[in-house]
């Protein structure tokens, strides 16, 4: 495309630039407008309507203050762990048995993997159903016999979150297993000769072999897991509805609620802004090691 | 194929199975090697298609004979009684024509979404891949940025915008919330699909006098159908299953079936009806399930897709 006279500077290329209307719309209005918004108007006391009357920090003083916001953080913290620690290592212990050269592999993986296809409200209903006192496991095994059993997480505020954390790794683990599995396929054949060539056992090979040199599937992994932790919402709306009582709240339904029922915007958008500030504490330092050291030309 | 398909099963994978004198090992079928492996491997499975199991077995059972028997037992007597009136008559507020009425809303929201951010984003990648301007690459940067950005700080200011066009609360809405939000990673995977077809290929057709739209509609579009069952697989089940977006930008006779799904079972008036409710349950999850089924190492691709940066 030599004919670079001046005028048209702008012109050349048109059809490309018009078929990039909406990327270019959704990435400057939705994602950079949207956000700028939300955070701009976190520092005003909308309540209704947006209005721009700027309170400063405010709204950030009383979110840090009310103890529905307190505990959606730390059931989002005990949630983030739990999750992030069992997927990985459930993920990959599954996806090392299934590396073992078996039968029937991709009858296990379709198993591992279909509750990944399911929606996080057909997730928490089902398990709200299991673990239903009254007619799920817990009356189940009370009437093998074992009468004092007690399984309620659901309806027991101090370990509500855990109850959800199940539904949660059942639906997911399946995913990071399928990404694990990619990561062991993708080890050469001959570190695992070598290994066995020196009679180092299979789990040590695992251990300090194998998963070193597995570092960028597991940040990747660690990023998705990341990502999805801070945007739970559907799954305690199905599950419990973020109670008994507040014991199962989360950020994302705080700022639900306060955004569509409570009808105080200006709380919305601070616990919204605390949100994009979370995930901004997990992506940047992954993106900084990712790309920052080898920009590509 | 792309770089991302050998994820799954890369050949060497493939070929390491078949290959390879791997040494006199004799295999002793019940060694205890096996019966670990298998052993764990079966419990595992089972637990997780234990929900799947209860589900369908306390849909096909009456109410007497849940409040009875224990979860697990199969039916006594089947009965489909719950299934119909999942389907036709559950109430959800004043509505009580069932989950039908959401189902046909999923279904009015999740073709149009798919068709339209499936051509949005194969433009876009396309545009990206072979006919790249000024600035192109920093609109697509911010654009994957922004898929980790949380819903929820975008989700104001889109009411805002689809209040002030008018379009707040309908369907179309909805759809175009979905386009923008399925175009991060709908963009990457089209993007990175077409920076790996041959270069000759679009010079030569450049050379022929072919233009934009020739070269994406004759060439490029024939060329990359296995992206776009990829992309179809990816947004049929993300959208089918999507609550917050339905929740927020619809209203209650246009809830999708996830949000209607929610309603009925989470309803506090009325005695609940278990087996009912799982029928539903199952219903909702029916589609994505049978595309999961369906689309097999195409769905694994996908996620894997969806998953790791190109």
């Amino acid at each position: 495309m030599s004919s670079s006279q001046r005028p048209n500077q702008l012109f050349r290329n048109l059809n490309a630039k018009v078929a990039s209307i909406p990327m270019i719309l959704t990435a400057l209005v939705v994602f950079v407008g949207g956000t700028a918004w939300t955070v701009l108007y976190s520092f005003t006391n909308s309540k209704l309507l947006p209005r721009l009357t700027f309170v400063g920090l405010d709204q950030y003083h009383r979110l840090w203050a009310t103890p529905r916001w307190l505990v959606s953080i730390e059931n989002l913290l005990i949630y983030g762990v739990i999750s992030l620690v069992f997927s990985l290592v459930i993920g990959f212990i599954l996806a090392a048995l299934l590396d073992q050269k078996i039968r029937f592999e991709d009858t296990f993986r379709t198993i591992f993997l279909y509750p990944f296809a399911l929606s996080f409200i057909v997730t928490g209903l089902v398990w709200q159903w299991l673990l239903n006192p009254d007619f799920g496991i817990q009356r189940v095994v009370r009437d093998l016999g074992w009468t004092s059993f007690s399984f309620d997480p659901l309806y027991n505020s101090s370990i509500v979150i855990y109850g959800i954390s199940i539904a949660a790794l059942w639906q997911g683990t399946g995913l990071v297993m399928c990404l694990m599995l990619a990561g062991l396929r993708g080890i050469d054949e001959d570190i695992w000769k070598a290994a066995r060539v020196d009679g180092i056992p299979m789990w040590k090979t695992y251990l300090f072999i194998v998963i070193p040199m597995m570092r960028p599937v597991f940040i990747t992994t660690l990023v998705i897991i990341a990502a999805g932790i801070v945007k739970v919402y559907d799954l305690v709306v199905a599950q419990t509805s973020g109670g008994p009582g507040i014991a199962s709240e989360v950020p994302a339904k705080y700022v639900y609620d306060y955004m569509f029922f409570a009808q105080n915007l200006g709380q919305g958008f601070a616990a919204s802004t605390m949100m994009l500030l979370s995930v901004v504490i997990v992506i940047v330092p992954w993106a900084y090691l990712e790309f920052g050291g080898r920009k590509r030309g | 194929m792309v770089d991302i398909a050998s994820l799954s099963t890369s050949p060497e994978a493939l070929r390491r199975d078949g290959a390879g004198p791997s040494g006199p090992k004799p295999r002793h079928v019940l060694s205890r090697r096996n019966i670990f492996l298998y052993g764990t491997l079966v419990v595992v499975a089972l637990y997780y298609l234990l929900p799947l199991y209860v589900m369908i077995v306390t849909s096909l059972k009456g109410m007497p004979e849940i409040r009875l028997g224990n979860i697990f037992s199969p039916p006594m007597e089947i009965t489909f009684e719950p299934w119909v009136k999942a389907w036709a008559t559950a109430c959800t507020g004043l509505n009580c024509d069932g989950l039908s009425r959401g189902f046909w809303n999923s279904v009015r929201i999740t073709v149009p979404s798919v068709i339209l951010s499936i051509a949005i984003a194969s433009v876009n990648g396309y545009a990206l891949a072979n006919w790249r301007f000024k600035g192109a690459d920093s609109f697509f940067i911010i654009l994957i940025v922004g898929a980790f950005i949380p819903y929820q700080v975008m989700i104001y200011p889109i009411v805002i915008i689809l209040r002030e066009i008018g379009i707040y609360g309908t369907l179309t809405g909805l759809v175009i919330v979905h386009s923008i939000f399925g175009m991060p990673i709908l963009t990457l995977l089209f993007r990175n699909y077409f920076t790996s077809m041959p270069e000759e290929l679009f010079r030569a057709a450049r050379v022929d006098g072919a233009g934009f739209w020739g070269i994406y509609l004759r060439i490029m579009l024939p060329m990359s159908l296995p992206i776009f069952v990829v992309a179809i697989i990816l947004q049929v089940t993300g959208i089918w299953n999507d609550f917050l977006f339905g929740v927020v930008y619809t209203r209650p006779d246009t809830y999708p079936m996830t949000v209607q799904l929610n309603n009925i079972v989470n309803s506090v008036q009325g005695v609940k009806e278990y087996n009912v409710n799982m029928a539903a349950t199952i219903l909702t999850g029916l589609v994505p399930l049978i595309v999961y089924f369906i689309s097999g190492k195409l769905f694994v691709r996908g996620i894997a897709a969806g998953a790791v940066k190109g």
